[in-house]
């Protein structure tokens, strides 16, 4: 326990908590995304998938009770590395130029805000309806044409993917990373896989809104 | 030197640097011209010049650290417009030409910025932050005596590179200047990648890794979020694999029964 307390303590094991979270996180964003893309064989083949969800019973909250606890780990490592980050540089620089950083490693704080805003909207959305106009506990696909008929809903969830694109194109190469499983290699930053990730989750998630904007589902 | 085109034409510049007093006195940047530079010029030659004239004026010349002057000591980093060491690439401050900037140009110059690394007078920081580090576990202890014959030690060739590329290290900040979160990652790692991968770095190595992870915290560095911004920065172009090795360690070290202190007293 003592053991693991200093882990916890030490910026590196915090990383490592992060990492692991995070890849958690992105097995289901994986499996996630794969079982959206149903809404385009038809309303009956998405319905019956989501029932069969449900009717795993046990199983499900024991899957929903181990991504939520991922989620407040990695939020909390996140907050607590985000301020000793910002406190070991108590004075900024009058000028500093970034030199190879990415836009997804900088954004990748204000990204995990809007998706930690977003989770909380989408389940109140689709989950239980709470902030739905229309929502019905058996027709998934509905609550789905329904939900993103709505221009600023569709739009808010075609900017939270963007943030999901952009957080695991930088997240999964360093995850990887910082669990020190990558060979070393010639080429140091090695980046194929995530960005592969990154399009294919972004691309995947955000077909859904975009063509039910355009009347491709209905 | 002579016979380059670039030997004949002196450039003007304008330099902003940042001063201070002192630790606790307040500082900002002040703006000084630096006329009659030759090209041939290092950039603490170019330094050297205008403190001259400074001195000469009756001002207090700009404190800046400096010692060998062939890249090699690690004491001469400053931010040169916004990136450490300037704009060359595997290049200390002190190797760093003036021809890398033209006539006309502007040039900022600040100290590591880092809470770890407090500035002791305009140019100059302390980094004993780093030896703090270093005296956590960057050694192995070792009988002294008639040094042993250097073949009776089988290394590979790739470790034995690989050992090489990260002791050459310098510590001079490079790497914390340059990250955002002013982490002292790539260096710890460096130094613990360097005996990580020798024979004679084993016995000690799950309480080095440990150790000196924790004193990098307790010094008030960042953690690493893998920007990319301290293999850039790093003279030696040491690279954030040693990063990979050094979380390795710390993991395996944290998951085996090793106490801290245990290798303390024992050679
Ligand atoms: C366009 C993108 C997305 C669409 C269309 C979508 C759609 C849905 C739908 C319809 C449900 C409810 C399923 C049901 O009740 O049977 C759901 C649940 C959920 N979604 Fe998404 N989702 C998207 C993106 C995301 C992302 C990016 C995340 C995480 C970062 C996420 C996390 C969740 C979670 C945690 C649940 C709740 C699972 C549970 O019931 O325990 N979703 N999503
Ligand atoms: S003065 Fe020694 S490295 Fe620059």
């Amino acid at each position: 326990m003592r053991r693991l307390l200093l882990f916890w303590g030490s910026t590196v094991g915090k990383k490592v908590v992060m990492a692991v979270t995070g890849i958690v996180l992105v097995g289901f964003v994986i499996g996630h995304m794969l079982g959206n893309l149903q809404m385009f064989r038809d309303a009956e083949a998405m319905n019956n998938y989501a029932a069969f969800l449900k009717s795993t019973g046990g199983l499900l909250w024991v899957a929903r009770a181990g991504l939520l606890t991922a989620a407040v780990l990695h939020i909390i490592a996140a907050v607590q590395l985000t301020l000793i980050n910002r406190a070991a540089r108590p004075t900024a620089y009058v000028r500093r130029d970034p030199q190879v950083a990415t836009f997804a490693s900088r954004t990748l704080r204000w990204g995990g805000v809007i998706l930690a805003v977003f989770i909380v909207y989408h389940l109140g959305h689709f989950t239980t309806g709470t902030f739905h106009p229309a929502f019905s506990h058996r027709d998934v696909y509905g609550n789905v044409i329904i939900g993103f008929r709505s221009v600023w809903v569709a739009l808010f969830y075609v900017i939270a993917m963007a943030s999901l694109g952009l957080h695991l194109f930088h997240g999964v190469w360093a995850g990887v990373r910082t669990l020190g499983l990558q060979q070393r290699s010639e080429v140091p930053i090695q980046r194929t896989v995530a960005l592969w990730v990154a399009i294919v989750v972004w691309a995947g998630f955000t077909m859904i809104p975009v063509a039910v904007l355009l009347g491709v589902l209905n | 030197m002579s016979g380059t085109s670039s030997a004949a034409k002196s450039m003007n510049l304008t330099l902003h640097v940042w001063r201070q007093a002192a630790a606790h006195a307040p500082g900002g940047i002040v703006d000084y011209p630096a006329n009659d530079i030759s090209p041939d010029m290092s950039f603490l030659e170019m330094l050297d010049v205008v403190n001259e004239r400074l001195t000469e004026g009756g001002q207090e010349p700009i404190a800046f650290d400096h010692d060998c002057r062939e890249g090699i000591c690690g004491s001469c980093g400053v931010m040169i417009n916004g990136a450490a060491h300037g704009p060359m690439k595997a290049t200390t401050a002190c190797q760093l030409h003036m021809r890398s900037f033209s006539d006309g140009d502007e040039i900022w110059i600040e100290p590591w910025r880092a809470k770890a690394f407090p500035v002791v007078k305009d140019l100059i920081v302390n980094r004993s932050a780093f030896d703090r580090i270093i005296q956590a576990g960057g050694y192995i202890s070792a009988p002294t005596g008639t040094p042993q014959d250097a073949n009776a030690l089988p290394i590979r060739k790739p470790d034995a590179d690989l050992a090489m590329d990260n002791a050459a290290c310098i510590g001079c900040g490079a790497c914390v200047a340059a990250c955002p979160n002013a982490s002292a990652s790539l260096f710890t790692a460096a130094k613990i990648t360097h005996l990580a991968v020798l024979p004679q770095g084993q016995p000690e190595r799950s309480t080095r890794a440990r150790s000196m992870v924790e004193t990098m915290d307790l010094e008030g560095f960042g953690g690493c979020t893998l920007f990319g911004e301290c293999q850039v920065a790093c003279p030696k172009e040491i690279s954030i694999d040693a990063i990979m090795q050094m979380n390795r360690d710390y993991i395996m070290a944290s998951a085996t029964k090793v106490e801290l202190g245990e290798w303390a007293g024992s050679a």
